[in-house]
């Protein structure tokens, strides 16, 4: 019996040479050892035609979504549907939970019952009496007890090892969003690997890597392994229990397409019971699934309708993911998201596209089912994808904006061709990488602490080290760089500390038992750090640089605010002189970065990345030197200021593109506004420019782009609800105008212009 | 029975005011919604040696740059807005190009540098330049050297203009545009004179002499109401334009009130102002009468 202790990431071959499960695949070294990868490239089929084999939505699929759609209205209105608020969620926890057990292709919920959220106490109990309080509900008395008095969680852990500067930076919001108090997330277990070998083998497997773990003496570090192994190990005999409540064994591998999106299914919603971690992505998934939809169709046991249907059934399942959480992580998460992302398409190593047509599939439920965020349907581009690919993303993504793109080479360069993205942007190579999430820093609070000697701007403490404020009437470059730069330093020292406090108590007491269970033993860690407010202060030093920046006193002598005089160059027009300054800002913190020891010698890493949580901390900073008022939001990840990029989209992006992925290994995120006109005036005209934008943004290494193509019912609620649409820009006739700014009747017209005809 | 109709005021002006030298320069580049020259050096020069580049072509007025996709020409564009115009539209949604002296002083080195930047884009989105303005043919000496230099790099060339200044553009700038985006203002020399305060002629001779030479044109139309929408006025667009036998494309472009803040803050008076957006009939109508002609209108 072939078994290879490689990385310990082995397996034992099912009892005959050739499981029937596998029958008609073919054979590779996929076989002796885990090895999904090696399976994808030997057995899948690259399509390159165009969408037009597409099934709609069946009866049983409106069906199904139709009653959930009737539930979501007083989910909206409530915030939550239902809660149990007696369980502490675990894989084994809740009884089978059904929508409609007869018409269902692909089973399973969270809880018993749909939309029904469960409470997950280890990451902090805090945060789940505060939501539960919130949306009406009584916390339970035992479950109180039992996590004050007796189980400590990993928010109890966080807070026994800060210390004092990373509570000071924390409580000032210069470091936010840190995940000290709820489940990290961004780690994506293999579930491939439940569907293609079946949980006995992977228990075996991992009984090998205990084995070779036990053969080593007893250090901290392998007394560490051995728990989370055997931890790991008792994860996957709960799968097969709670399979096994919904009266499937899973043991064995799956034999059929339908049984592999289930077994699937399975090990994902196992790590969506226990985890209520800030991104639960999903991985690779969708050309995996392909070889075994061709081998049924190919077998004349499936049709194109059914493979449809299963597919949408899934993604169904996806949809109604949910977490307890409070009103204030919606905040700074803007929106109750779950990050079911989906990486799909990209190339291989050896060229072929990586597009099957269930890549088709995933995408086309966002017209069977409707648009949705989630699942986070992601699409990894390079414009050497199959010409009738790309056509279709254009074309959903005009229908839809519900597509984001990330760069397929950059990517593969770094974790080759079986890696996905988790939450956004962060990615990594499946089931052989994991990364400790970090949330991010207020860059543009950090410049304000500089030039005031280390003190908030808003409150006067001093937070940072003491260092001399910056003096004088008109501010320096130079003088302002060189102070910024020592706090950096300081920023940075500070904020590595406060990751590793939080991962290793996180890896103590709210460990991802069931997603590592998926992993192979040896893997990347990363350490992912991330900056926010980079336009702004690329601005800020670009005014100092380039115009006459003085800074306004109060009589404590806190800089509150500045006055500018003369032009100065804006990030996002793809001018140099002023993206050089974010580029060097970008490589300059990351280095800083990576001189700090890590947890678990993870492998340091920056995003530029801040989703919505731009509102956020945009709140808690002061009046800025590019002009930006105290309060007001930075621009989204890593985004141009609003209505600072004059120079159409594309030059904007351009500035983006310009930021170096070396240095910012975790993601750098862009959101691009369109409106359907703006991209041509015939539908197919439209579809071959935003193409060719793809293509155009891709070739010049730009890393990520969310597309949104404006509707109809967006720009009609910007004009009942122009506070919420502060940047919406339109363009027409050659120039862009802020919309919520136009009048009425201005409005109306772009309105049917828009819609109608051409500008 | 038959009803007056009210002759407007202004019958007897012809296209919109131009403003008097000594009106302080108020708008320009800097107060665009969408605008300017960043990226690009301009230039700070004596006077004397200013006027003697400007002839050579060497240095231009530029109001604005702009990456652009569906609007200008196909693909993703390098429009570049020059400063300067001999026309006087009432409808002008740009009136801050109008004047020359307005624009930045920009070296063709500079342009020529960001068009080479843009390569890769062009080539896989299919776009180019597109020179728009203000009129383009205002500054032929400038724009000749950079349509030349961009068809030394392989770019795809478009101008943006209203033909008016046709005879400015000579054989060899001829040679190096691949696309004219030839505004027909109206067919009929009155309304023409009315809406721009200039003569049809030219624009009709200079497309003649576009066809003859078989360079590819897209013709524009602005529809705006009770100013270009007479029938037998757009009748006789329609007639000319299906004349030329390079056009492959009409837009018929609504008049929309986005520019209408422009002209406040130019301090120019904006005789539009209550002019409404045509109806989509309306605009279909006009379109119609393009398509009874076998042409393709978008």
């Amino acid at each position: 019996m072939a078994i290879t202790a490689e990385h310990g990431s082995a397996v034992t071959p099912p009892p005959e040479p050739t499981t029937p499960a596998w029958h008609g695949f073919v054979a590779g070294p996929w076989q002796d050892g885990v090895d999904v990868r090696d399976f994808i490239q030997r057995n899948y089929t690259p399509y390159t035609g165009d969408a037009s084999f597409l099934a709609g939505p069946t009866e049983r699929t409106s069906g199904i979504w139709a009653k959930l759609a009737a539930m979501f209205p007083e989910e909206r209105a409530k915030g939550v549907y239902d809660v149990d608020a007696a369980t502490p969620a675990s894989i084994t926890a809740h009884a089978p939970g059904y929508i409609d057990k007869d018409a269902e292709l692909v089973v399973g919920l969270q809880t018993d019952a749909p939309l029904k959220r469960a409470i997950m106490p280890y990451g902090g109990y805090r945060m789940v009496e505060n939501a539960l309080k919130t949306y009406g509900y009584e916390p339970d008395e035992t479950v109180r007890e039992i996590f004050t008095k007796y189980r400590k969680t990993h928010n109890d852990g966080v807070f026994d090892v800060y210390p004092p500067d990373v509570r000071a930076a924390r409580s000032s919001h210069l470091i936010t969003g840190l995940p000290d108090a709820y489940g990290r997330g961004r780690i994506i277990g293999d579930y491939r690997r439940v569907a293609l070998y079946g949980v006995d083998a992977l228990i075996a497997a991992k009984k090998l890597e205990r084995a070779e773990l036990d053969m080593e003496r007893s250090t901290e570090d392998v007394l560490r392994e051995r728990e989370e192994t055997a931890e790991q190990i008792r994860a996957l005999n709960e799968l097969k229990a709670m399979a096994a409540s919904y009266g499937y064994d899973i043991s064995g591998p799956a034999t059929t397409a339908h049984e592999a999106v289930q077994w699937l299914y399975f090990a994902y919603l196992a790590a969506v019971k226990e985890q209520n971690g800030a991104a639960m992505s999903l991985g690779r998934t969708s050309t995996f699934l392909d070889i075994y939809l061709e081998r049924d169709l190919a077998a004349g046991t499936l049709t194109e309708e059914r493979a449809q249907e299963i597919i949408d059934d899934f993604v169904i399942k996806l949809r109604i993911v949910r977490f307890l959480r409070t009103p204030e992580y919606d905040a700074l998460f803007s929106g109750d998201p779950t990050w079911v992302t989906e990486s799909i398409g990209g190339l291989g190593e050896d060229g072929r596209p990586l597009v099957t047509r269930t890549s088709f599939r995933y995408l086309q439920t966002l017209y069977n089912l409707g648009p949705a965020p989630e699942p986070n349907l992601t699409v990894f581009w390079s414009h050497k994808l199959p010409e009738g690919f790309k056509r279709f993303c254009a074309q959903v993504s005009i229908d839809t904006s519900a597509i984001q793109y990330e760069s397929d080479s950059l990517i593969r360069e770094q974790c080759g061709d079986d890696a996905a993205i988790a939450c956004c942007v962060s990615a990594m190579t499946v089931g052989k990488q994991m990364q400790f999430f970090g949330a991010r820093v207020n860059l543009a609070k950090a410049l304000l602490y500089a030039i005031n000697g280390g003190r908030d701007e808003i409150s006067g403490k001093q937070v940072g080290p003491v260092s001399a404020p910056i003096s004088g009437e008109v501010l320096d470059y130079d003088e302002v760089r060189t102070a910024y730069d020592t706090l950096l330093d300081w920023l940075a020292q500070t904020y590595v500390d406060a990751l590793n406090c939080i991962h290793w108590s996180h890896d103590k007491y709210a460990y991802e038992r069931i997603e590592m269970a998926l992993h192979d033993r040896v893997i990347l860690r990363t350490l992912a750090c991330g900056i926010a407010g980079l336009s702004v202060v690329a601005d800020s030093l670009s005014a100092i640089k380039y115009a006459t920046v003085r800074p306004v006193r109060d009589e404590s002598g806190l800089v509150v605010d500045y006055t500018i005089e003369g032009e100065f160059p804006t990030y996002g027009n793809d001018d140099d002189r002023v993206d050089s300054i974010a580029v060097e800002l970008v490589r300059s913190f990351m280095e800083k970065v990576r001189r700090q020891p890590t947890y678990r010698d993870a492998k340091h890493t920056q995003s530029v990345l801040t989703i919505t949580s731009n509102v956020v901390y945009g709140k808690h900073t002061g009046n800025t030197p590019d002009g930006r008022r105290a309060g007001e939001p930075f621009a989204p990840g890593a985004n141009p200021m609003n209505g600072r990029d004059t120079h159409g989209m594309l030059a904007s992006a351009l500035s983006v593109a310009k930021l170096p992925y070396d240095d910012a290994q975790d993601g750098i995120s862009l959101t691009s506004t369109v409106v359907p006109s703006g991209l041509g005036r015939t539908r197919d005209e439209q579809i071959t420019n935003l193409v060719g934008l793809l293509d155009g943004y891709n070739v010049s290494k730009g890393f990520h782009v969310n597309v949104n193509v404006l509707n109809r019912e967006t720009l009609e609620d910007a004009m009942e609800h122009p506070e919420n649409y502060p940047q919406l820009t339109i363009r027409v006739s050659g120039y862009a105008v802020n919309f919520v700014r136009l009048t009425r009747e201005q409005q109306l017209d772009v309105l049917s212009r828009t819609f109608h005809g051409g500008l | 029975m038959s009803t007056t109709t009210t002759t407007p005021a202004a019958t007897d002006r012809c296209g919109a005011p131009i403003i008097g030298v000594a009106t302080p320069v108020v708008g320009g580049s800097r107060t665009r919604a969408t605008a300017g020259t960043a990226g690009l050096t301009t230039s700070e020069l004596e006077r004397s040696e200013r006027f003697a580049q400007v002839r050579a072509g060497e240095l231009g007025s530029l109001h604005s740059w702009e990456l652009v996709t569906a609007v200008d020409g196909p693909g993703t564009r390098l429009t570049t807005f020059l400063s300067g115009c001999p026309l006087r539209c009432l409808y002008c949604h740009n009136p801050d190009t109008m004047e020359m002296r307005r624009g930045e002083p920009v070296a063709i080195e500079e342009l020529l540098g960001r068009l080479r930047r843009y390569r890769g884009i062009f080539e896989v989105t299919g776009g180019g330049l597109t020179i728009s303005g203000g009129e383009p043919l205002m500054q032929p000496a400038f724009v000749a050297r950079l349509l030349r230099g961009a068809k030394e790099m392989g770019i795809h060339t478009a101008i943006d203009t209203s033909g008016y200044l046709g005879s400015a553009c000579s054989d060899q700038m001829l040679d190096d545009i691949d696309l004219v985006l030839l505004d027909v203002k109206s067919g009929d020399p009155e309304t023409y004179r009315r809406v721009t305060g200039r003569e049809l002629a030219p624009t009709l001779e200079f497309g003649h002499r576009l066809a003859a030479h078989g360079t590819e044109i897209w013709v524009r139309f602005v529809l705006v109401p009770g100013l270009t929408d007479d029938e037998a006025n757009v009748e006789k667009v329609a007639e000319y334009v299906a004349s030329l036998p390079t056009v492959t494309r009409v837009e018929v472009l609504p008049f929309h009130q986005m520019g209408k803040d422009k002209w406040e803050s130019l301090g120019m008076r904006y005789e539009l102002a209550d002019t409404q957006p045509p109806t989509p009939e309306l605009v279909e109508r006009v379109r119609g009468q393009f398509r009874a002609r076998g042409l393709t209108v978008r």
